[in-house]
């Protein structure tokens, strides 16, 4: 199977590959998929005043779901809660050019996005 | 040295040169059918069938007469499961194998169970992928007619104490089909002495071409027979028609006759450069396994898995290296390996294995820059795991709540 460009790309030069502290003010972590299934995605964010500051990845898996989460981080950069929330798995296949075998990967990067987003707020706002 | 690296000689092997020499004639002047018995065609043809015929069964110890030629070893071993089963259906049905065969065995068996022709019982493997010939003589029945278990396991390279499953498959008067497909040409092979009774193996795995293999069918002690799966013009005594593929079998006749002369020297020079491809990457990185037999394996594999990697992204980073892996994603069911998890093999780490096959053609250089691309690749995929990551920090991932998916 041949990777589009954009795979190959973000697999080889990983945009916001690494970690912040978990327990550090305004970092929301998500982290989905098992070991077994072959990918775990590792997915944080840093928010101040609602908006997505930074991001930072660390995936376990193929290459696609590599690319998927490190595109996620690059879109996320900039984004509000409100905005973030809307990224869709389909926007990731489609900028990615994911073939069917390979769309679970981009629906782990949207779990991933979902759960960071909702780590996020659970801290912000413990009830 | 030229990009990209073949390493991956378990899937095929080029043609060597030698033998590529040694058809060309048949395609173009020497084309006759081996079947024309009156003309200076076909006699040419059949004298170089039989010419490979003798190069083929001298490599495994065999009667001239005992090879049937097919397209390759899964016809080979679709001949043989199927052929038994129903030549010697009033005798019995039961089939023994086990989990870490090929595809073209077990998908046949169950095959031929799913129909209602055949009993099958799989037997399980150690934790290096080897058959117990204990379990074989125990799962053996008074309407057990056939035995197939392989010889070496094309993803570990473990090789299969077939010499003493022969031998009870002889006590207990049972057939014994053996695919060599991975053993035939890379290791010394004898029929009798191993007490094969029907043997898989092919050309394009041992420097010869694609589409043609072979059946070995005994003649004597037993006389083994077989039903046809075919039918047409009864050619190969009867037990594969169609008009045979002269330049093919030319080839695989040479490439075996070169596998006889060289194997010894060969074998020692692969598993030379095997050794070395194992101990330093298994040296650099830490949480590396060997998959398989740590010695009774074929000369030229070499099968580790990476912890916290995956796979695929590992073939991915090494695009200038053909490999394989045992990673789902490589896969077209998106299940890992079945052969690394018959040895208990954690999924985990079946997601995380690399098969290297080291073959004729690769020189000490290509092990030097697979060794290098190697450690690189899988430190920096380690760096960007968040396994390894929790590892470090002393989770133990066993203990985690994954939300699986």
């Amino acid at each position: 199977m041949a990777y589009s460009d954009k795979v190959v790309d973000h697999f080889n030069n990983p945009r916001n590959m690494g970690s912040f502290k978990k327990d550090e003010e305004g970092v929301g972590t998500g982290m989905v998929g098992a070991p077994e299934c072959g990918d775990v995605m590792k997915l944080q964010i840093k928010v101040q005043n609602d908006t997505i500051v930074d991001a930072k990845f660390k995936t376990f898996g193929c290459g696609s779901a590599i690319a998927s989460s490190s595109l996620a981080t690059e879109w996320l950069k900039g984004k509000t809660l409100e905005e973030a929330q809307k990224i869709k798995n389909t926007d990731i296949v489609q900028e990615l050019n994911l073939p069917p075998v390979k769309i679970h990967c981009s629906v782990l990067a949207e779990d991933a996005i979902k759960a960071a987003l909702a780590d996020y707020q659970k801290k912000a706002d413990p009830k | 040295m030229k990009l990209p690296i073949f390493l991956d000689n378990h899937s095929t092997t080029p043609v060597d040169p030698r033998v590529l020499d040694a058809m060309l004639p048949y395609f173009t002047e020497k084309f006759g059918n081996a079947a024309s018995r009156n003309h200076a065609f076909g006699w040419a043809a059949e004298e170089a069938v039989e010419t490979a015929r003798k190069q083929i069964a001298k490599l495994i110890k065999a009667d001239p007469k005992e090879i049937v030629f097919t397209s390759g070893a899964t016809e080979s071993d679709n001949l043989a499961l199927k052929g038994v089963i129903e030549m010697y259906k009033e005798k019995g049905r039961h089939i023994v194998t086990s989990s870490t065969e090929h595809r073209a065995v077990l998908d046949t068996a169950k095959s031929l169970e799913a129909k209602g022709l055949a009993d099958v019982t799989i037997l399980p493997v150690d934790k290096y992928g080897m058959v117990k010939p204990d379990d074989v003589r125990s799962a053996i029945t008074d309407k057990t007619v056939l035995i197939s278990i392989m010889l070496a396991n094309n993803e570990i390279g473990t090789i299969n104490p077939v010499k003493e499953i022969g031998k009870i498959a002889k006590e207990r008067g049972v057939l014994f089909h053996c695919d060599a497909t991975q053993g035939v040409g890379k290791i010394p092979v004898d029929v009798q002495a191993m007490g094969i009774d029907l043997m898989s193996f092919s050309a394009h795995k041992v420097y010869g071409p694609k589409g043609i293999g072979a059946l070995y069918v005994r003649k004597k002690n037993p006389r083994v027979r077989i039903a046809a799966q075919m039918d047409g013009g009864g050619h190969e005594r009867g037990m594969r028609s169609g008009t045979l593929a002269v330049p093919l079998i030319v080839g695989f006749g040479k490439a075996c006759e070169i596998c006889e002369q060289e194997m010894p020297a060969e074998a020692a020079r692969l598993a030379k450069m095997r050794d070395r491809l194992q101990a330093d990457i298994m040296a650099a990185l830490e949480e590396s396994y060997l998959n398989g037999h740590p010695t009774d394996r074929l000369p030229g594999n070499l099968n580790i898995s990476f912890a916290y990697v995956e796979g695929e992204s590992l073939l991915m980073g090494m695009k200038d290296i053909a490999l394989s892996s045992g990673s789902a994603c490589t896969s077209a069911t998106l299940e890992p390996s079945y052969v690394l998890r018959a040895l208990g093999v954690g999924t985990e780490l079946a997601h995380s294995s690399i098969r290297f096959g080291v073959g004729r053609f690769n020189s000490d250089e290509e092990i030097d820059y697979t060794i290098k691309k190697v450690i690189e690749i899988v430190t920096k995929l380690r760096e960007m795991s968040p396994l390894y990551e929790m590892a470090k920090e002393g989770v133990d991932l066993k203990n985690v709540q994954w939300a699986a998916h």
